[in-house]
């Protein structure tokens, strides 16, 4: 088996960390088609999925090649959250898991855009996307969280549940130019604002999961994630060098 | 639209009561005789004959259930895509399918129906949905020979729709064919990747076209002398060619482009026919067709199942909506007209469902 080759190593790190949270997250949205509980869902779900799909190519392809790296890294390799791997669960889970990131990637990119380093170009596109992404989950936070009882429960035990991934969306990553402590500084005001207005609580207990903060950038992850790549690597790894 | 204004008051509904029933349905439905006759549009405020109503909604609804059901075969290779860039067509791709389904049903409640009803009417079985949809995609070619093939007959069954004389279901189609068409291309084109690849791709591409082909035929409806629905549409001009019209109008297509793809089409009878001016194919196997109407395909139970499924399990969310809708509308109109309680996650995806419509998947990809 080729390991595929990694071009940069100047903007490895981040190039791989940005692009392969988009990756992950774009699949798992995918998992959704027909699955939505509303038909407006289906296209919402799919739009998102299919931007964050266009940021990761074009993320990955600034430092190899976006197949190779897609299909043929082992799970060791890969550089997301692990808060983008996990499975999307029932709507909640999948709404909390968008809250999260997308105010996270949003923060993100508004800084790269407003700096001068090699992502600045791609985060001026994707911000808008981005605060897309972020107005759908905040949306449906609100929704969900001020809705029914059933909903309200159901919110607020997905944002419990994955509030532990949240940490290591802060560790800083190489080559990004970024004040982190800001950007967490400003998540968590984010995060808590649109919780409150969707009559939620703040979930308490620590932000870091079973693994050390970071471990999902230094390519340790949690089970589920090997599963789906397994799915995903498939049947590129079947026909070695064929092409598409 | 001159004409169309023109008919405008003798084919509207009366706000009123007519002063004798029997002669004032017996004018409407000379307007409405005078306004098919003249190619003219129908619209959702003119009257109406009740079986016209009828015929529509249940073609629109099995139109708008074929779209929803169909993203099941096709979704179940998002997953496995073999390249990030035939992903992100085929993702493309199932959504513009949610999207037609929006349409579509949008068009269904012009009728006087609602998108809930027709929903309850697909998940009990009520309302049927394109059969060619429990058929399984076995491997990756299914997903060319669905674009290729699945939707080619699908193009050839909509276009003349384009100009059916319901206006809100001719204007859905316009777009829906666009769209069509990007896809039965990208389809194609990953057949061609395929018949050209690896031996084993090859191989692959010829086994999905084999599985395709005799169902695509049978899209197009029984053979005319058995169609139960056809002649009446044909006169309504819901319908503008006959079923067995249009499958020959398909197969003439087919047949050249397999040719360029280096794919063989499964029938050993397919020859041109100087005289016709057109290709002679073998007999369709009838029996199969009727088998799966009935529910006895490979997937019938599958899909419906599955759709149910995710209907049941979207019902906290859908009631959620509803219920912050509630509370947080002061009075405005617009919202509180929602005819199926789920203003909120309507009102969510709609700049969304903008989106789509502006900027095709296809493009996107």
């Amino acid at each position: 088996m080729t390991t595929p080759t990694v071009k940069d190593t100047a903007l490895a790190p981040a190039a791989l960390a940005l692009g392969d949270d988009a990756l992950v997250l774009s699949h798992r949205l995918g998992e959704w088609a027909g699955n939505a509980p509303v038909l407006e869902e289906e296209v919402a779900l799919a739009n998102i999925a299919l931007d964050l799909l266009g940021q990761a190519r074009m993320l990955l392809s600034m430092v190899g090649d976006e197949d190779e790296l897609a299909f043929l890294r082992e799970e060791r390799a890969f550089r997301n959250l692990q808060l983008v791997e996990q499975p999307n669960g029932d709507f909640a889970h999948t709404i909390a898991r968008q809250l999260y990131f997308s105010v996270y990637q949003h923060l993100l990119h508004t800084q790269l855009a407003d700096g001068d380093g090699p992502f600045a170009a791609l985060a001026a596109k994707a911000v808008k996307e981005t605060a897309y992404h972020r107005d759908h989950a905040e949306q449906w936070t609100l929704r969900l969280g001020d809705g029914t009882e059933v909903s309200h429960d159901r919110m607020q035990q997905a944002a419990n549940a994955l509030w532990r991934y949240t940490g290591e969306m802060f560790q800083p990553v190489e080559g990004l130019d970024i004040d982190w402590t800001a950007l967490q500084t400003a998540w968590l005001e984010q995060i808590e604002d649109v919780l409150r207005r969707a009559t939620l609580s703040v979930p308490e207990g620590p932000r870091t999961g079973a693994w050390s903060a970071g471990a999902g950038r230094q390519g340790l992850h949690t089970e589920p994630f090997g599963r789906m790549l397994a799915e995903m690597q498939h049947l590129h790894r079947s026909h070695p060098g064929a092409s598409w | 639209m001159a004409t169309a204004a023109a008919h405008e008051t003798a084919r509207s509904q009366p706000s009123g009561a007519p002063e004798s029933a029997d002669d004032s349905t017996a004018e409407f439905q000379r307007a409405f005789d005078a306004a098919v006759a003249a190619d003219e549009r129908i619209e959702p405020r003119d009257w109406m004959p009740d079986g016209y109503r009828a015929t529509l909604i249940r073609q629109i609804a099995q139109h708008a259930h074929s779209e929803i059901i169909g993203m099941q075969p096709e979704a179940n290779w998002i997953t496995r895509a073999p390249s990030l860039r035939r992903k992100a067509i085929l993702m493309a791709k199932v959504q513009d399918e949610a999207g037609h389904g929006l349409y579509l049903y949008s068009a269904a409640e012009t009728l006087g129906t609602s998108r809930d009803e027709l929903l309850d009417k697909l998940h009990s079985g009520r309302q049927k949905y394109s059969s060619i949809f429990n058929y399984p995609t076995l491997t990756w070619a299914d997903v060319g020979a669905i674009g290729w093939l699945v939707d080619g007959a699908a193009i050839t069954n909509q276009v003349p729709l384009c100009r059916c004389s319901y206006g809100p279901y001719a204007r859905a189609m316009v777009r829906i064919c666009k769209e069509e068409s990007f896809h039965q291309r990208q389809g194609y084109e990953l057949l061609l990747a395929l018949s050209k690849g690896t031996p084993e791709q090859h191989e692959m591409a010829q086994d999905a076209v084999n599985r395709w082909w005799w169902p695509s035929l049978m899209m197009f409806g029984p053979p005319d002398d058995e169609s139960q629905h056809s002649a009446q549409s044909m006169a309504w001009k819901i319908k503008r060619h006959s079923n067995d019209e249009l499958r020959q109008r398909f197969v003439d297509i087919c047949v050249p482009q397999a040719e360029s793809l280096g794919l063989t089409l499964p029938d050993p009878d397919l020859k041109w026919n100087e005289e016709r001016g057109h290709y002679d194919f073998g007999p369709i196997d009838w029996s199969e067709f009727w088998e799966v109407l009935k529910g006895n395909g490979p997937c019938n139970e599958q899909r419906l199942s599955r759709r149910r499924r995710a209907h049941e399990e979207g019902a906290w969310v859908r009631e959620a909506a509803a219920a912050y809708a509630a509370k947080h509308t002061t009075g405005g109109p617009g919202r509180q007209s929602d005819v199926d309680g789920t203003t909120g996650a309507h009102h969510a995806a709609n700049a969304n469902g903008e989106n789509v419509n502006g900027e095709t998947g296809a493009k996107r990809a």
